[in-house]
């Protein structure tokens, strides 16, 4: 059976998300990677394969060391990195509108 | 649909614009920015100081349902001009991320509706974009999770 390899397959595993996340911080060594995990140092090594596989991590050689980091064009095949951000302050700033409106109204001026 | 909040991001640069209008008058949208009982409301933390002027500081904790603090932040304040403007630095705590500047702006449009805009400043475009990606990394962990209930529901039936 030939497994398909998608940006979706990549973020079915919680190790994997977990992998996505700590590189959207700052690209990072295999090790550096692995040292995050309970997980031995070839289960990691699988996951960034599969990863891999999938175009979600780009790969930097920096003199004898491997650094990865997330591909940003497949990321955005994901979703626009950006809506997010921009929905957590759009939730905020309803929430602020809403309770100065009831404040509005429990003092009137 | 039109989008109340607006983020604009230009690609390279190492800064970020949201701005917002409000339906609110300008006091109370400045007012939901000074009172620290107002603040820990919509922001959904606890504020432990926020002293409204020039030189003063600023700290927010969060903390879980079991009492463990999970966020930290801090900042001075730069210029406190009422109704007008606020320019502080924000710097989480616990994180790679160096601080940054932040100037606020707030503007009456009408005798009840007002506009905030927040101009932010990070020490490099590539802070920058780590930062918008923070809040996309957390929603990917609760997508999937959706994703998972749903699929097992499937299973299920």
């Amino acid at each position: 059976m030939e497994l398909r390899r998608d940006v979706f397959q990549a973020i079915a595993d919680p190790t994997r998300r977990a992998i996505i996340t700590l590189l959207a911080l700052q690209a990072m060594t295999p090790k550096a990677i692995a040292e995050n995990f309970d997980s031995s140092r070839q289960t990691i090594s699988k996951h960034i394969q599969i990863l891999k596989a999938c175009d979600l991590l780009e790969q930097e050689q920096n003199g004898r060391e491997i650094y990865y980091q997330l591909n940003p064009q497949k990321i955005k095949e994901i979703a626009d990195f950006i809506e997010p951000f921009r929905e957590m302050w759009d939730e905020r700033f309803n929430k602020l509108e809403s309770i100065m409106k009831n404040y509005q109204s429990d003092n009137p001026s | 649909m039109e989008r109340k909040t607006k983020v604009a991001a230009g690609e390279g640069e190492q800064d970020i614009l949201i701005s917002r209008e409000f339906d609110l008058p300008l006091e109370l949208l400045f007012k939901a920015y000074v009172e620290p009982r107002i603040v820990e409301q919509w922001m959904g933390t606890k504020v432990l100081k926020l002293e409204n002027k020039k030189h003063g500081s600023w700290q927010f904790e969060t903390s879980d349902a079991k009492g463990n603090v999970v966020f930290q932040a801090n900042g001075v304040i730069h210029e406190f001009s009422p109704n007008r403007k606020i320019t502080r630095t924000f710097e989480m705590e616990n994180s790679p991320f160096p601080v940054q500047l932040e100037f606020l702006e707030f503007e009456a449009l009408s005798a009840n509706t007002s506009k905030l805009s927040m101009h932010i400043i990070y020490r490099s475009a590539a802070y920058r974009d780590q930062m918008l990606k923070l809040p996309f990394a957390q929603g990917l962990n609760m997508a999937h999770n959706r994703l998972q209930e749903t699929l097992s529901k499937l299973t299920l039936s």
